[in-house]
């Protein structure tokens, strides 16, 4: 048995000499790996962005809310959940001791503020938090005076701004001791937040916090549930106490034992379980589209080595007659087909982790290869040209030298 | 010393329902350095006794000694392994790599035999030189000219250093001038000490050898010294 150097030397001279055949045979594969590996790079990039956008949300929170933040499918057979009220986080906060912030918040979407004669587009949120609940969002304050218990306790109305509000309404005018209006209600300015790190490119610095107290003398029964925020000392009590933190609340809801809880903990470790909840459909569509593309592709490998066999009857008759052994033949044909394959899923990958990039880029995505998928994309292509590469190189491997030298 | 000895051998082909005898029984024994040259009409056994010889075919029955070793019990990878080391096949069609120079056509074989890089290289450079090819190296087959190609051929068969070179109608495709061009060199190469084979239908290629077997209907039918040899000079 020759070199596998040789043979792979053997091997590219060969399909160099037919480059217009080899790289029409390599389409399919070059296809099949580009579709799949397009769509495990868009979907990294989106892990990726996803898990170090909420991480922002602070490593060691969990928040306890009335629903999921996404459903996937089906009617919902909890529509009758009870609110979490003011009164069952005032209970809980008096049973967790063990965490280090719990807070509350609600949340109003798509309001206008104004300032004078000017206002912001429909789009800002309004936050009514607790103390508590500003750390375990992570907002810290940029300039001016952060939230106060006695704030909450006498429903005062003032407020903290996001970076984009005070850029909007205020321009070069310090906001501090300004006055503004949400929906009618004067609020005085307290304090601005530091900047949040962009989401997928979208600024996060558009929303108003007020007092819980006050959110609640504004809006009142419109939204009564309210979120528990929640964060531990340290990453290794994290699990303990997101334990701790249902088992309370199912005492204070008095769910029966054996039944679901009836509200949602939400943490990074819950959202990132629900984009790949969503994600593996669609990753699963995707390798079965390259499967089946791949089979065909490999069909056509198969044909065009057949052909190349029967065309080079002559030349495997010469080499069988200067001393060439059935294994060096075959492993010169099945070489060819595997370098096809390769040559052609390298193309596919090189091309879907770029376009995979680019369009990622748009939503502003980190850009990332998904390198699991690159080696199980080339072990595919590897695989799809043993596979069907077999059969012609055993074909020509049995020629028999004295009919393959006569061959005209 | 007996490089080749066969003994009663023959070979039946199937061509439907009726059984083709192309070789009858035929015995004989090739030592080292004889020049013998294999002729008859067409069917008369000859090719299928060359490639009999080259070890391409095995015989259906009899025994056929390649250097006291027993080819008809052998494997085709056992085959292919003499073909590479001891015999050096010269084809009326040349049958070259098309797509290879000179230089990798020759080196062909050594590729078979596990030789490396530079030496096989240089041995086929050499062997290439030895034919008076020495600017013809980098060529393709379809840049010589007939006789530029067999030389490359015959450089390719001299190039493992084999114990015999099998040379069927090698002047076949050729002019005779040219054709006498080869002879000459298959005469140097006998003069070196090399054992040749040479099958023809040619009477006066024939007489290049120094022996003569000849076939008809798959026997044996004269094997004869040849006492006129014509030896071929440069003029």
């Amino acid at each position: 048995m020759i070199s596998l150097s040789e043979i792979a030397r053997i091997s590219v001279t060969s399909l160099r000499a037919n480059k217009l055949r080899t790289m029409l045979t390599i389409l399919g594969i070059t296809v099949g790996l580009f579709s799949i590996i397009v769509i495990m790079t868009i979907i990294t990039m989106l892990q990726n962005s996803i898990e170090s956008g909420f991480s922002s949300l602070n490593k060691n929170t969990f928040q306890i809310q009335k629903w999921e933040n996404i459903r996937v499918g089906g009617p919902r057979r909890d529509r009758n959940r009870k609110d979490i009220t003011l009164e069952d986080f005032e209970q809980f906060r008096g049973l967790l001791k063990q965490a280090k912030y719990v807070g509350a918040e609600q949340w109003q979407f798509g309001k206008v503020v104004r300032f004078g004669n000017k206002e912001t587009n429909p789009n800002i949120q309004i936050a009514g938090a607790t103390v508590d609940a500003m750390r375990t969002n992570n907002w810290n304050v940029d300039y001016g005076r952060d939230l106060r218990e006695d704030d909450v306790q006498y429903s005062r109305n003032v407020c903290l701004l996001g970076n984009e509000i005070v850029v909007k309404l205020f321009g070069n005018i310090n906001p501090i001791g300004q006055e503004l209006n949400v929906d009618g209600h004067p609020l005085k300015v307290i304090g601005v937040i530091e900047q949040q790190p962009q989401l997928f490119g979208q600024s996060r610095d558009n929303y108003v916090v007020l007092p819980l107290s006050t959110f609640q003398s504004f809006y009142g029964r419109r939204s009564r549930s309210v979120n528990i925020t929640v964060m531990s000392y340290s990453k290794e009590d994290y699990n303990d106490i997101i334990e701790a933190s249902i088992g309370y609340m199912r005492t204070i809801r008095k769910v029966p034992p054996g039944e679901d809880n009836d509200f949602y903990v939400f943490s990074n470790e819950s959202m990132i379980t629900q984009v790949n909840d969503i994600t593996s459909g669609i990753k699963i569509g995707a390798f079965v589209v390259s499967i089946i593309a791949l089979l065909a592709a490999g069909v056509g490998i198969m044909n065009i080595m057949l052909v190349s066999v029967t065309e080079r009857t002559k030349e495997i008759g010469i080499r069988k007659a200067v001393g060439a052994k059935k294994i060096d033949v075959l492993l010169q044909f099945l070489t060819e087909a595997v370098v096809l394959c390769i040559i052609g899923g390298t193309i596919g990958i090189v091309m879907g982790v770029g376009l995979g990039n680019l369009a990622g880029s748009l939503i502003n995505a980190q850009p990332s290869i998904p390198y699991d998928w690159v080696a199980i994309g080339l072990s595919i292509c590897v695989l799809v040209g043993l596979i069907f590469g077999t059969y012609p190189a055993y074909k020509a491997a049995n020629l028999d030298p004295i009919e393959a030298l006569r061959y005209e | 010393m007996n490089i080749i000895t066969i003994e009663n051998i023959s070979k039946v082909y199937k061509v439907g329902d009726t059984e083709v005898h192309a070789l009858r029984d035929v015995s004989l024994t090739i030592n080292k350095n004889e020049y013998v040259a294999i002729m008859g009409p067409s069917g008369s056994g000859k090719s299928t006794l060359m490639n009999m010889l080259g070890c391409l075919d095995t015989p259906s029955n009899g025994r056929y000694e390649f250097k006291n070793k027993n080819v008809s019990a052998m494997t085709d990878n056992e085959l292919a392994a003499i073909r590479n080391r001891e015999i050096g096949f010269v084809f009326q069609t040349f049958n070259l790599l098309s797509r290879s120079n000179a230089l990798h056509n020759v080196e062909l074989p050594l590729i078979y035999s596990g030789i490396s890089g530079a030496e096989r290289k240089d041995r086929a450079r050499k062997a290439l030189v030895d034919v008076g090819l020495e600017e013809r190296i980098h060529h393709k087959p379809n840049e010589l000219s007939g006789g530029q190609r067999q030389r490359v051929a015959i450089a390719r068969a001299l190039v493992t250093n084999p114990s015999i070179i099998l040379a069927d109608e090698p002047t076949g495709n050729l002019d005779s001038k040219t054709g006498e061009e080869i002879m000459i060199l298959f005469n140097q190469i006998h003069q070196t000490g090399n054992t040749i084979i040479l099958v023809t239908h040619e009477e006066y290629i024939a007489k290049h050898a120094d022996r003569i077997i000849r076939l008809k209907d798959g026997y044996v039918h004269s094997d004869e010294k040849v006492l006129d040899r014509y030896i071929p000079t440069i003029n």
